[in-house]
């Protein structure tokens, strides 16, 4: 079991009051497993990946465990924070374009980076060259500034360096959104083939878009409102989701293949819920087809089979009829 | 309704402007009375280009784009202004679209000053209720809100719903929905599809392959600013002819397959040969043939509506 995260509530500090953008998440993950990450902008998922690892204020940490490696991380503590950062937690910044420093050439800064956490850029070096070439990036890049790269050159050479120590846990923040879809697949193909060479042991992929994670991950979690609404396989999420979320949310997904007027799609009226005061119950429930007065709970989080979880009173009740 | 011929757009580069680029060159292609065409490219490929060229915001180097038969270009003064009372665009990030410091419905003062100066208030009003309630929008909870009370689906609409005060003809939708959630994409997909239905053409500008295949009947493959395959959606996306749609295609990630093992050329997009074809450098199929290198491909006739400019064909 690479991580585990047990009861995170981390809320937003603002002047009228905490925002609840992550409320309560329950999920592990296992070793060389990739878990993508998906739902509406303002869910909470970005708050997730960033509360694993740099839980700055307004940002501010209620309660909650997380264990890496069977380790506590002091997830709330900035500084204790910094002997995990980069050796055992790592992350792809979202719009890593800008995540370089642009004042230093490429090589310079991944030395300097090195040299915070006490690693010798010298002894890395063959193995940074090695990396570059598993990215197609040729060894020139490190005298270089990162203005002289492409986007998809600083999207692979961030993925680089990110994953330069090994980490057990990659946390990849929208790293295809910005990219025309041809680097797309090939920056989504690398986190795969880093996965399985080991240089990363798990990771956790944020994104949008459910097409790539369906291309890439091994599970997909699906999140609401700062909530968990559903985890499986990603196979299960796909073809046979549960929560009527999810089935909204995968029904309303442009294919190739599908033209409007052969089969109009539609979205999912309504919009999310303001977390500064979200709603009682569940968070779905005014967008809800299904809703029922049930729903004026919070639905639990629940294991319904073997690695799918759902939060949703509706299936509880299928199932329990079943 | 629009037709463009071998427009071209040269941009000086260089220290001393000495380089030329060419953004676009040699682009022709036409746009019938109530159709959706579908322009795709990736960054940097001039779609945008041609997009603000169409718009008049910037100028062409040469090549003519000629609305209902009328040069564009030659356009001035009250003629222009006409243009626009039919042709309108809608832009990528709604949040930039808007100044902050005002209400988001001053964008249909602005509409209100420039061209219905003689509508009295109330009359006015109706029409902005009837095109916000036409672009799927509650107009008691949208008007007299500012930018960042309102959603960018919201925004998107917004802008959309201005470009129908005028009764316009043709839209040119320039990566619109790409900011957009996937919930609420759908939603202005379909909007854009129903005023197809009403007779409104739209050049539907996008990098993404899986939306131009809903809603357009024609596609533009453009690469480098060149057009390496267009025609008909069907034949475009179900049987790709050039090596760049192919790949492109390919790429496409889908629910219902997993990718195919496509080798994808990652190398840096050099200035590009001024002779041969836009995607020597990149293409799999071309081998090293001299071919290909010297001498730019036209765009022939593969099929009923459906032309590719491959010269390995």
């Amino acid at each position: 079991m690479s991580l585990r995260v047990e009861n995170l509530r981390v809320y937003y500090q603002t002047l009228k009051g905490d925002v609840k953008a992550l409320d309560g998440a329950t999920f592990a993950i296992e070793d060389g497993e990739i878990m993508g990450l998906a739902g509406e902008s303002g869910c909470g998922k970005t708050t997730l990946g960033h509360s694993l690892i740099r839980l700055t204020p307004p940002l501010k940490y209620i309660e909650g465990r997380v264990t890496l490696d069977g380790e506590a991380l002091p997830i709330g503590d900035m500084e204790g924070m910094n002997a995990y950062r980069f050796k055992k937690l790592s992350i792809i910044p979202q719009y890593a374009m800008n995540a370089m420093n642009p004042t230093r050439k490429i090589g310079k800064m991944t030395s300097e980076l090195l040299g915070s956490r006490g690693v010798s850029f010298k002894d890395t070096l063959p193995e940074l060259k090695r990396r570059l070439d598993l990215v197609e990036l040729s060894h020139d890049v490190l005298n270089m500034y990162p203005i002289e790269l492409s986007g998809g050159m600083k999207q692979r050479m961030v993925m680089v360096l990110s994953t330069l120590l090994n980490p057990s846990l990659l946390i990849a923040d929208e790293i295809t959104s910005a990219l025309d879809v041809a680097s797309q697949k090939a920056v989504a193909e690398m986190l795969v083939e880093f996965r399985d060479l080991q240089c990363c042991s798990s990771a956790i992929v944020i994104t949008h878009d459910i097409s790539i994670l369906y291309q890439i991950a091994d599970s997909i979690m699906i999140m609401y409102a700062g909530q968990l609404a559903e985890k499986a396989s990603t196979e299960v999420i796909i073809s046979s989701p549960r929560h009527p979320y999810t089935k909204l949310l995968i029904s309303s997904l442009p294919e190739i293949g599908v033209k409007y007027d052969e089969m109009r799609l539609e979205g999912i009226p309504g919009k999310p819920p303001l977390l500064l005061n979200p709603p009682m119950g569940c968070r779905f429930r005014d967008r809800c087809p299904l809703a029922f007065e049930k729903c004026m709970e919070e639905p639990p989080f629940t294991d319904i089979e073997r690695g799918h979880s759902v939060a949703c009173w509706k299936v509880l009740e299928e199932d329990a009829q079943a | 309704m629009l037709k463009l011929d071998n427009i071209t757009k040269v941009y000086r580069v260089g220290t001393f402007g000495g380089k030329e680029l060419h953004a676009v060159s040699d682009v022709s292609f036409d746009i019938k009375d109530g159709e959706v065409v579908s322009l795709i490219g990736e960054s940097g490929s001039g779609k945008s280009t041609i997009g603000k060229m169409i718009l008049g915001l910037i100028s062409t180097s040469s090549g003519s784009i000629a609305f209902n038969d009328l040069d564009v270009s030659a356009l001035r003064g009250s003629a222009l202004k006409e243009y626009y009372r039919n042709v309108q665009g809608v832009f990528q990030d709604p949040f930039s679209s808007y100044n902050p410091i005002f209400k988001a419905d001053r964008v249909f003062d602005i509409v209100r000053e420039e061209f219905f100066p003689g509508v009295a208030s109330s009359e006015w009003k109706d029409k902005v209720e009837r095109s916000l309630t036409d672009v799927g929008l509650n107009p008691g909870q949208v008007l007299g809100k500012y930018p960042h009370q309102l959603s960018g689906g919201q925004l998107q609409r917004f802008l959309i719903a201005r470009a129908l005060l005028l009764d316009i003809q043709f839209l040119v939708a320039d990566e619109i929905i790409s900011m957009l959630d996937a919930s609420t994409r759908i939603d202005v997909l379909n909007l854009l599809a129903e005023l197809k239905s009403r007779g409104l053409s739209i050049l539907f500008i996008t990098h993404d392959l899986s939306l131009g295949h809903y809603i357009s009947e024609r596609a533009v493959i453009l690469y480098r600013g060149s057009i390496v395959e267009m025609g008909a959606t069907e034949k475009v996306f179900d049987k790709p002819l050039h090596p760049y749609t192919k790949m492109l295609v390919a790429c496409v990630p889908r629910l219902d397959k997993k990718w195919e093992d496509v080798r994808i050329e990652l190398g840096a997009k050099k200035s590009g040969l001024t002779t041969g074809c836009v995607y020597y450098e990149r293409c799999q199929a071309a081998g090293r043939s001299k071919d290909c290198a010297m001498q730019r491909p036209p765009l022939i006739k593969a099929g009923p509506d459906h032309l590719v400019a491959c010269g390995k064909l």
